[in-house]
């Protein structure tokens, strides 16, 4: 099959060498959630992405760059139309990107199917990690429950007791419940699910200050968390209950929380003020072209784009074997340091504890605190029969 | 026991939350008869010009009398430009338009502050709390939330109740045409209305933004909560929507803190916690068929008959 494939390649790009004759070039359709609430996390990723773009002269790997952006609405039947005009009519080589989970749960397998190369800036939903892992499959990001364990590992170490978890009542909310309690053994008092897009956080706030548990450990990507955040704040547990957390608290929302969340924690694979030479010039040309701080998600993206201009100059040029077999080796220096990749094609890398910080200049970054786990993979990759 | 009073307090704060947005929506659905879908972005609205204001002034006072003065301008340019010509129209033309609205007004806050979250600081005389309870703070903002919302009804009672202007709005409630038929210009007065309506929803806004995030589409989960309100106590009543802001509070509030207590007592934890926050989210919508069988004009409707 897969010969009769590469004949068939070969063909069409025999017919097309008038046109490749001139230069051979790259497409690459970026998949991000640009629309609604959740918009600000799609464009960390993107404006990272762009960036190591135009560092490699808009040439990646030395080949004349296109990358085809495109708004998935967080809704994955519109992601899914969007994927196959890139697959069919843009014919992209590589599709990279993707913020939310079922957003990519919704893609993976049309561009797994059309054999092509998918990179995964954000979103790491565990049946791709596990049983239904694929070779043209790479994350730069990590898998789904890690950074919610690290947070699980933390409190553990921290001999914290008793701790309340806190989530949306949808999958990722449960998720990220499951992948606390992975590695922490202490006593969880009570477990509140609370609605997706709550505004108000005072009732579960009140449980919380009623049960006095050691810390509290809470999921509340984007809006959520800047509100609960506000308000956890305002009732003054802030100081007197430890706030553990996981995409609450990052460069997205520390413009709306300021002060309110300094101190407070969240698991990270990368920090703005990590100590190494690329991250160094990553951080200052980021923010030198847009002026603001870059987030995890943005890290994440000029990760996705490096690994793409290390791969393809590896392989020397874009033949797809070369370049899978090149992409594994992960040829280039990430911003977050270590970083391999598993047999899943999702990294090796080292987890941390940060806290939301002001800097000198007067923004707010998250600082780190602690390494939690050094050169970790996930839980899944033992399923993945690659 | 002390829990529970502070659940309650937590319930009417937030119906008061509730009742600010939802009166300017309900005071221009029973004047005007005009279903704006856009009170939701008139609301966010009253939030980022605050924030600009205090980007501007630095004091949250002086951003509030900008927000407001902006809310009121651009709430009378949308008149103009485009509501004044759908009063007539059907409310499906009605829930279109204001549709597009929306989407014109979030993406034009996007395009001018970003999709980031922004935040406004709580003015500094509010910025103490209030013990209530071993461990927890009761912030003063709140309090001064819940004293502004009473200070909103009460206003709205005494200017539709006791004044020429309110007066005239019942009036045109119950019967435009006839109104119109006695020399009054109506549409001065939906303009008034109108404009009325707009500077609420800003003035919500303003107090909104120091507790929650101020992000584009802010107001869309809100104009539903809006609605829920308006329909229970009944389209078009300002004291309808007054206490059906302050039954939706409580019940969603206590909902949200009990239900799973009481469903642990009927289910095995792991279907209580599934169970739990299903149930307490449905709650005030429950709420809402229940009241829109059993009374289907709403609580306290507004027109007789």
């Amino acid at each position: 099959m897969k010969k009769i494939l590469t004949a068939a390649v070969t063909a069409a790009a025999l017919g097309l060498s008038g046109v490749a004759a001139q230069a051979e070039s790259l497409k690459i359709g970026f998949l991000a959630t640009l629309s609604g609430p959740p918009a600000a996390l799609g464009e960390h990723m993107r404006d990272g992405f762009l960036l190591g773009v135009k560092e490699a002269g808009g040439k990646l790997g030395g080949l004349d760059t296109e990358v085809v952006i495109v708004d998935d609405e967080l809704k994955p039947d519109v992601a899914r139309t969007k994927v196959q005009g890139l697959l069919e009519r843009d014919n992209v080589d590589i599709v990279a990107g993707v913020v939310f989970s079922n957003v990519m749960m919704a893609i993976y397998k049309p561009v797994i199917e059309s054999e092509t190369i998918l990179i995964s800036g954000n979103a790491g939903p565990s049946p791709i990690a596990g049983k239904a892992c694929s070779p043209y499959f790479f994350s730069t990001s990590w898998q789904n429950d890690q950074n919610h364990e690290v947070m699980g590992e933390y409190a553990k170490d921290q001999g914290y007791g008793r701790v309340i978890l806190m989530a949306p009542n949808y999958q990722a909310g449960k998720d990220s419940i499951a992948g606390f309690k992975r590695h922490y053994d202490g006593e969880v008092v009570d477990e509140i699910y609370t609605k997706l897009g709550q505004l108000d956080f005072s009732a579960e706030i009140a449980r919380i200050a009623d049960a006095k548990p050691d810390a509290i450990f809470t999921f509340m990507p984007g809006g959520m968390g800047v509100n609960l955040v506000k308000q956890y704040a305002q009732a003054g547990l802030k100081d007197s209950i430890p706030f553990l957390s996981a995409f609450t608290v990052d460069e997205t929302t520390l413009p709306a929380t300021q002060d309110q969340a300094v101190g407070l924690k969240s698991g990270s694979q990368w920090a703005s003020t990590l100590d190494n030479e690329a991250n160094k010039h990553f951080v200052a040309a980021f923010e030198k072209e847009y002026g603001y701080a870059p987030s995890l998600y943005a890290s994440q993206g000029y990760d996705a784009a490096r690994l793409i201009d290390g791969a393809l100059k590896k392989a020397g040029g874009k033949d797809k074997e070369a370049l899978m077999a090149a992409l594994a080796e992960a040829p280039f220096d990430s911003v977050r340091g270590d970083f391999k990749f598993n047999t899943n094609h999702f990294p090796i890398q080292d987890f941390y504890v940060v806290e939301g910080a002001k800097r000198d200049d007067g923004k707010y970054i998250v600082n780190i605190v602690e390494k939690v786990f050094d050169d970790q993979g996930d839980a899944y990759a033992a399923d993945c029969p690659m | 026991m002390t829990l529970l009073a502070v659940q309650t307090l937590n319930g009417l704060q937030l119906g008061i939350l509730l009742f600010l947005i939802a009166a300017g929506l309900t005071l221009v659905f029973g004047v005007m008869d005009f279903i704006n879908l856009a009170h939701g972005v008139q609301y966010m609205l009253g939030a980022y010009l605050a924030v600009a204001g205090y980007g501007l002034t630095g004091s949250f006072w002086l951003a509030m009398l900008l927000a407001l003065a902006g809310s009121l301008i651009i709430g009378l340019i949308l008149e103009v430009l485009v509501f004044r010509h759908l009063y007539d129209r059907s409310h499906l033309d009605q829930v279109l338009a204001t549709f597009g609205v929306i989407l014109f007004l979030n993406e034009s806050v996007k395009v001018v502050w970003g999709s980031s979250p922004l935040t406004l600081p709580v003015p500094e005389i509010l910025d103490g709390s209030i013990p209530i309870s071993d461990g927890l703070l009761y912030p003063v903002f709140r309090i001064a939330l819940i004293v502004s919302g009473l200070a909103v009804a009460a206003l709205l009672y005494v200017l539709v109740s006791w004044t020429r202007v309110g007066m005239l709005v019942r009036a045109g409630a119950t019967n435009a045409q006839m109104v119109s038929a006695l020399g009054v210009n109506i549409r001065r007065l939906f303009m008034f209305v109108f404009g009325f309506g707009a500077m609420l929803a800003g003035f919500a806004g303003i107090m909104a933004a120091p507790i929650l995030a101020v992000e584009p589409g802010m107001g869309d989960n809100l104009l539903i909560l809006a609605f829920v309100v308006i329909v229970i106590g009944g389209i078009g009543s300002i004291r309808g929507a007054f206490m059906a802001a302050l039954i939706v509070g409580l019940v969603d509030t206590i909902g949200r803190s009990l239900a799973t207590d009481i469903a642990r007592l009927l289910l095995p934890p792991a279907a209580a916690n599934d169970a739990g926050p299903a149930v307490a989210s449905m709650l005030i919508y429950i709420l809402m068929a229940g009241v829109l069988f059993f009374r289907p004009s709403g609580l306290f409707p507004a027109r007789a008959g």
